[in-house]
């Protein structure tokens, strides 16, 4: 952001400043991640930056914390990232579906009560997440599914469709329907008509909500400390039992591997998301 | 359409309007099976435990169970004076068969709720009562225990009486129903709510203000910036927006401790002493500064979004006409982006006043929030319908500010990014 030759020496000041402010701002944000990612190959067992690391000692830096995230005796990350992917992959998979057909009906404009519907089924989104929890627990245990994994996968169906929804309906919003009369003027049945032209179209917003609803189940924590048993521990459980006992380098080498994981679906969200830009504004 | 009727007829015969209508109708009930798994699906496992929570928050039926007889004969009783001989009949009926179905430690516990010191007598009263013989109830219940001779014990239990009951909404706000039937405040030393209210409020109110102090000056940037250098900008909003909130937690916790980076740093420059370092977790500090970084991209996002689409010519207009850049700044663009300060603030409040997960890592003792009271009362003392009452009540004011919300800026402009 260049500045004209003319600007006036106090408002390139300003302007000045304003960068700054942004900078200091945009720092904020990324730096703390960054803490971690040396402390993980820390050698010793201290959550600070020894000596040895500040003058770069080879010896200073070890995988030891690594080897006793995934080798360590009595240890739970194995069966919490276990637990994590599959209770995580279901419930992707519930919200997809039930979001994704939902979306497509609310986006009909012969839809009645669209607003109504709509505020019912995005309020798991807009509650806060302790009401949820408390509901959602009462559900389960009257249903018997508290402490199993059925019902970890439903209640996080539960918060991840909102983000479908809103995703997928947004997506249909920029969506030509001539193009589904069409088809079916060619004699293409309504089924037939989905899979081969809507869902390639609109495929960018549904993998998009997707991965909210991944995220929201992979990062959820307060449901699931209401709904989880011994045998149902996920990473975020662990974490926070960690994080509440004692702060220890494994859980740093856990965090990293997280971070990597949300790097890649966020590589992945703004690749979709580009598209999907790009195929909107053909449409349009 | 080649009928010469008044009436327009499709191939079939039938009129077109009857056709046409006949075909809204059906197109509106084959949207309707669209949404209507997710719809059901979320009413039976949402919205209807949200309302057993309604239910469980107000029901009071258990001691109204457990006592029928004693309730019963208490209609009469105006409570002025001990009751008859005929309530203490009762009760000792009601108090027998609790015993054969080994209740009467529940009931102990839920009257104790009311008054205390009714555990110790009831106990006492199972062990005596097996001696008790026939008649004359009240002299042989009374001389179990001196409380049992106190009318104010009997109120208690005759206040226990309606299957449903708002006392639950009191101990929220640390009021209650005292003998009088009167609405009074606890003593003060036991107002604990009250301040996790208020503390809840003012971090979800100031974490919102810096929210947006610090992201309309980057969403401005991220919205004027070309595009190339904005994506890679971008990555520094979006990438804390995807990772796990116990990750960000967990390196606030290691730049905030004692011997952290941050204080470090402190020392470094001269801000203070080696011996001296600040203490910046297990305070509200910790709360503040952890929770506006995670809510902050929150708030980024919708203001980005809406500052996009405002074109830069509508700032050039406003300086060529004579505005300082301050004064084009205020009067044209502001405006314009006040639907998206609306949707960041509304989002990052509802976010921060349901928090608890962060505050109680970093907030120590004074950090945590009413979330964390629920959660307590949940798990640790099972009084879930007190949990219940208190979630409906942080429910109703979250409802709230969205109905303001709807009001002020209309709800039609929450966006994700």
């Amino acid at each position: 952001m260049a500045l004209p030759k003319y600007t006036e020496t106090h408002y390139r000041i300003w302007h000045y400043v304003y960068l700054s402010i942004c900078a200091a701002v945009f720092f904020f944000l990324i730096a703390p991640l960054f803490v971690i990612f040396p402390l993980s190959f820390n050698a010793e067992e201290f959550l600070v930056f020894s000596d040895g690391m500040k003058r770069l000692d080879p010896d200073a830096f070890s995988l030891r914390w690594y080897q006793d995230m995934i080798y360590g005796t009595k240890n739970p990350w194995g069966l919490a990232a276990k637990n994590s992917f599959i209770i995580a992959i279901f419930a992707t998979i519930g919200s997809v579906l039930l979001g994704t057909v939902a979306a497509l009906g609310l986006s009909s404009r012969h839809m009645p009560y669209k607003g109504l519907i709509m505020a019912i089924l995005i309020s798991p989104m807009i509650v806060p997440l302790i009401i949820s929890g408390v509901a959602i627990f009462f559900f389960m245990a009257k249903a018997g599914l508290a402490a199993t994994h059925t019902g970890i996968v439903l209640a996080h169906i539960i918060l991840g469709t909102p983000f479908v929804v809103i995703t997928v309906t947004a997506t249909l919003s920029g969506f030509d329907h001539s193009v589904t009369r069409a088809a079916a003027s060619l004699g293409s049945n309504p089924v037939n008509t989905f899979m081969k032209i809507t869902l390639p179209l609109i495929l960018p917003g549904v993998i998009s909500g997707g991965l909210f609803a991944f995220v929201t189940s992979f990062d959820e924590v307060v449901v699931v400390l209401f709904l989880a048993g011994l045998e149902n521990t996920t990473i975020p459980i662990q974490m926070w039992t960690g994080l509440r006992e004692q702060l220890s380098p494994t859980i740093l080498a856990v965090a990293t591997c997280l971070i990597i994981l949300s790097t890649l679906i966020l590589v992945t969200a703004e690749l979709l998301r580009r598209r999907s830009e790009r195929l909107r504004g053909i449409n349009i | 359409m080649s009928s010469e009727n008044k009436q327009i007829l499709t191939t079939d015969g039938i009129p077109l309007e009857v056709s046409l209508k006949k075909a809204e109708k059906k197109n509106k009930i084959k949207a309707f099976l669209l949404v209507a798994p997710l719809l059901l699906f979320i009413i039976i496992t949402y919205v209807f435990p949200i309302g057993d929570m309604l239910m469980r928050s107000v029901d009071d039926k258990m001691v109204t169970e457990m006592l029928p007889k004693t309730f019963k004969s208490m209609e009469k009783w105006d409570g002025d004076e001990l009751p008859p001989e005929e309530v203490f009949e009762a009760f000792y009926f009601d108090f027998q068969k609790l015993i054969e179905e080994e209740r009467e430690g529940k009931l102990s516990t839920q009257l104790n709720y009311t008054k205390n010191g009714f555990k110790s007598i009831i106990k006492k009263l199972r062990r005596k009562s097996k001696s008790f013989e026939e008649g004359n109830y009240k002299e042989q219940i009374m001389s179990v225990h001196k409380r049992w001779a106190d009318v104010e014990y009997w109120r208690a239990i005759k206040r226990r009486a309606p299957a449903y009951t708002y006392q639950k909404y009191l101990k929220g706000v640390d009021m209650f129903e005292n003998e009088k039937g009167k609405i009074v405040n606890v003593s003060e030393d036991r107002r604990i709510h009250r301040i996790l209210w208020l503390r809840t409020l003012e971090i979800a109110f100031f974490v919102t203000v810096f929210c947006f102090l610090m992201a309309y000056p980057i969403a401005h940037l991220l919205a004027t910036l070309p595009m190339k250098y904005s994506n890679l900008l971008m990555i520094c909003v979006l990438l804390p927006f995807w990772t796990s909130l116990l990750v960000r937690t967990a390196s606030w916790m290691i730049l905030l401790q004692q011997q952290g980076i941050v204080n470090d740093f402190f020392v470094m420059i001269g801000l203070v002493t080696d011996d001296n370092r600040v203490e910046m977790m297990f305070n509200k500090t910790g709360s503040y500064v952890a929770m506006t970084q995670i809510l902050l991209p929150f708030m980024v996002l919708p203001l980005y979004s809406v500052m996009k689409t405002i074109s830069p010519s509508l700032m050039r207009a406003g300086k060529s006409l004579g505005g300082t850049p301050f004064v084009a700044f205020w009067k044209v663009y502001f405006p314009l982006t006040i639907p998206g300060i609306g949707a960041g603030c509304l989002l990052v409040f509802i976010l921060a006043i349901g928090y608890y997960i962060t505050p109680a890592l970093v907030g120590g003792a004074s950090g945590t929030l009413i979330s964390n009271q629920i959660a307590f009362h949940m798990k640790s003392t099972l009084d879930w319908s007190f949990a219940s009452a208190m979630g409906l009540m942080l429910l109703s004011g979250v409802l709230v500010i969205y109905w303001l919300y709807n009001k002020l800026v209309g709800i039609d402009n929450i966006k994700l990014g």
